[in-house]
């Protein structure tokens, strides 16, 4: 970030829009940058030097990612929530305690202060819930048309443990399988936000920062062999992966699977199924048998996990595959998603 | 949920398996004809569930799946068109045509909608006045009331930019059609839930009476399919050849009289193509006259590549119930949902995609 | 073919009605059930109702089904 030298006026909260000139460098890109830097309130970040600079000693996680959800509100939240938590979700499946972030926003020419300053403040909310300070940023703008309102990208960094090896090829026969609540809440949420589905429910998306749960979990037990939290794709997609990484077969109930009656009731409307559809607050954890009890008991408690199951168990058959035992008591494969979800009629 | 929880339960599913168990001296095909049944028995995994006497076939019941190449590049052609904008379910937007399909339109700027009901399309006519929106009419006789019904408030309202392409076909003689081919020894058929609750189970009457094959309106719970097969075997056992209901919480022997007369007011029977059966008479429908400023059809007169269909592609041979996709060479192999081949990879309801994703 | 999910009627307004499931509202159109009263089940499909879900005839199957098994 460049410096700021001399008096830097703010930027006015007063219905005003955002501007290429607000991209090019100048006097309003610093504006916009002491706006971002007052939301924040990083001493790093403050500090407004190119880099932040910051210490550490142990093994680091380092992720990225970059979120462009349509609508940027939705019930539960809005894309800056979203562009913390799932970073942080990120570095805490693989076990480590998420300890900074960057935060860089693209803006389309056009969009209000206002709105901009909403999404700063969910970040920094978002931020403080997390316990995670957000160090770096940057802000570009586009002309219109060049980006849908804002997308942003966050990176995290965290640090791990000595004894937590935490990994999606780590999953072990005989390992219980735990989900940490309802799936399907983030996406039935988005899917209510656009205009075009004419439905109206008071599903909320899950988006929460999942790093505490993990480290009480740890604190009950070293021998956590896997995490994942199941976005894109939903819990069918990241078994597979679990199942296919970790050379080993799944098998997992339907009935054990926690989802919202209202959840399951628009999915059997427009012909969707749950377990493909995107979570942002969710975990499942491969835990050996002996442990599961008590580290279900520690997800429970927390108040993001408690309707945690455990839905299934890791096995020598069928390895790469997951299957799942219907309600009814047959049982099919789960395959992960292919094309994309569409409701259909027929 | 309500009237769908209570058949799911799992001790009444088991110990009607256990009864279906019991017919055990004979073997038999059975047909489910709608690709709904196909889905729900695949999800739940009933057939895993039954025992070796019992082949479930799946049928044509699937309306995308039967929609032929010529139609599908007519749409195409469609969307060409200037100033439309085509409004359409989901699943029709992947499917292959000759050259192209729906989905490679959009992506090159084609006005492509998809929407959940046919009156999202009437509403959208109203909020574009100078597009002229194309809604593909697809399906069975549980949509077509709907289309018939949009197209009556199109007329009331005086909406001049709305016009439909119906590819609309009837179930009936399509099973007909199946039982007079004697291509696959068909012993009962489980018979679609939600045509039914329009056409009524007296629709089925003269395939028990003149091929004696016996017909079970089903719904779409597992418990339900469950005692509906069993309902199947027992009339097999018992010699009987009727058309029962099982699903007799939505269905009336009469059907629904409102639907009937919706559809006759706007539409008239015709024969059409199907995909994998060739041209059955009186099996489609089309708009009537007093209709027919709604038809793009005869609007845009829009035209068919020289329709291919690949010869490899099995998608006709698994609608009849002749094979099943794994005997088809491109299954998998070749044609997958990700890059499907023909129709039944495509459509949530075709039986290659079940068994792809299922199976 | 035919996604069709049960709902209750909560309002009739002429040719529309809203409906409900586990939570979720929605509106449709109901004049293929002209005999649909509030509180009564419906047959959802595509933005229409299409039949009545008989209590009756549903508490029924039920009992036949607790019977053949």
């Amino acid at each position: 970030m460049p410096h700021i030298t001399g008096m830097v006026e703010e930027l006015e909260s007063s219905g005003k829009k955002i501007l290429l000139a607000h991209g090019s460098g100048g006097r309003l890109t610093h504006q916009l940058i002491k706006s971002f830097v007052k939301k924040f309130r990083s001493p790093a970040l403050a500090k407004l030097d190119d880099s932040a600079v910051l210490k550490f000693k142990g093994k680091l996680a380092f992720t990225t990612d970059s979120y462009v959800v349509d609508p940027i509100y939705f019930p539960g939240g809005d894309i800056g929530k979203l562009a913390v938590n799932g970073t942080v979700n990120d570095l805490a499946m693989v076990g480590a305690v998420p300890l900074y972030l960057s935060a860089s926003a693209i803006i389309e020419e056009g969009f209000t202060v206002v709105e901009l300053e909403g999404i700063f403040d969910s970040m920094n909310k978002a931020a403080r819930t997390a316990e995670v300070e957000i160090v770096a940023g940057d802000t570009k703008v586009v002309e219109r048309g060049g980006a849908d309102k804002i997308f942003i990208n966050t990176s995290g960094i965290g640090l791990i443990d000595s004894g937590v090896d935490i990994s999606s090829k780590n999953a072990r026969i005989g390992d219980r399988i735990i989900l940490s609540g309802t799936i399907g809440d983030h996406g039935i949420a988005i899917l209510s936000a656009r205009e075009r589905f004419d439905f109206r429910t008071k599903v909320k998306s899950d988006s929460q920062p999942l790093n505490r749960i993990v480290q009480e979990m740890l604190k009950a037990s070293k021998k956590i062999h896997t995490l994942r939290d199941p976005t894109r794709g939903g819990l069918a997609t990241a078994l597979n992966e679990i199942a296919e990484q970790s050379g080993v077969g799944i098998e997992i109930e339907e009935e054990k699977i926690p989802v919202r009656e209202e959840v399951r009731a628009v999915c059997e409307m427009l012909g969707l199924d749950p377990l493909y559809i995107a979570n942002e607050g969710k975990l499942v954890a491969f835990v050996p048998e002996r442990d599961c009890k008590r580290i279900l008991n520690v997800i429970r408690s927390n108040r993001f996990g408690r309707n945690a199951q455990i839905i299934g168990t890791v096995v020598a058959r069928h390895r790469g595959r997951v299957l799942v035992k219907t309600s009814v008591g047959g049982q099919r494969v789960l395959d992960m998603l292919t094309g994309e979800q569409l409701p259909r009629i027929c | 949920m309500r009237f769908i929880d209570e058949f799911r339960d799992r001790s009444i599913a088991r110990r009607i398996v256990e009864k279906i168990r019991m017919f055990d001296s004979f073997e038999v095909n059975l047909m489910e004809v709608c690709g709904t049944h196909t889905v729900a028995i695949f999800k739940q995994g009933i057939k895993g569930m039954l025992p070796e006497n019992i082949s479930l076939l799946s049928g044509p019941g699937c309306p995308v799946c039967v929609t032929s190449q010529e139609d599908i590049d007519k749409v195409i052609d469609l969307v060409k068109k200037r100033d439309v904008i085509i409004a359409t379910f989901g699943d029709m937007l992947r499917v292959p045509g000759t050259n192209s399909s729906l989905e490679e339109e959009r992506s090159k700027g084609a006005d492509i909608r998809v929407i959940y009901s046919p009156r999202e399309a009437l509403r959208i006519a109203g909020e574009n006045p100078s597009k002229r929106v194309i809604l593909l009419a697809i399906g069975f006789e549980t949509t077509s009331p709907l289309i018939a019904a949009c197209l009556q408030d199109a007329r009331k309202e005086r909406i001049q930019n709305f016009l439909i392409f119906s590819t609309h076909k009837l179930i009936p003689p399509a099973m007909e059609a199946l039982l007079k081919s004697k291509e696959v020894n068909i012993d009962g058929f489980i018979c679609p839930g939600h045509v039914s609750v329009t056409i009524g189970s007296n629709a089925y009457r003269f395939i028990a009476r003149e091929y004696k094959v016996p017909c079970v309106i089903t719904g779409f719970e597992p418990v339900d399919v469950l005692q509906s097969i069993f309902m199947l075997m027992k009339q097999i056992k018992e010699n009987r050849a009727e058309v029962e209901i099982q699903y007799f919480r939505a269905v009336r022997p009469e059907g629904n009289r409102i639907a009937q007369e919706l559809i006759s007011e706007v539409f008239e029977v015709t024969d059409v193509f199907w995909r994998g059966l060739g041209t059955i008479p009186k099996s489609g429908l089309r708009l009537n006259r007093r209709f027919s400023d709604f038809d793009a059809e005869r609007e845009f007169r829009p035209e068919a590549a020289e329709s291919k269909e690949n010869p490899d592609c099995s998608c006709g041979e698994v609608l009849r119930g002749v094979k099943k996709p794994t005997e088809c060479k491109l299954y998998k192999r070749i044609c997958t949902p990700e890059r499907p081949y023909g129709p039944c990879m495509v459509s949530s309801e075709g039986a290659c995609a079940a068994y792809y994703r299922y199976g | 073919m035919c996604l069709a999910i049960p709902a209750r009627v909560v309002r009739i307004m002429g040719n529309l009605a809203q409906v409900e499931m586990a939570g979720m509202n929605r509106e449709v159109d109901i004049r293929l059930v002209s005999d649909a009263r509030v509180g009564e089940f419906v047959l959802i499909h595509a933005g229409f109702a299409i039949e009545k879900i008989e209590k009756k005839e549903a508490e029924e199957t039920l009992r036949i089904l607790r019977e053949i098994a």
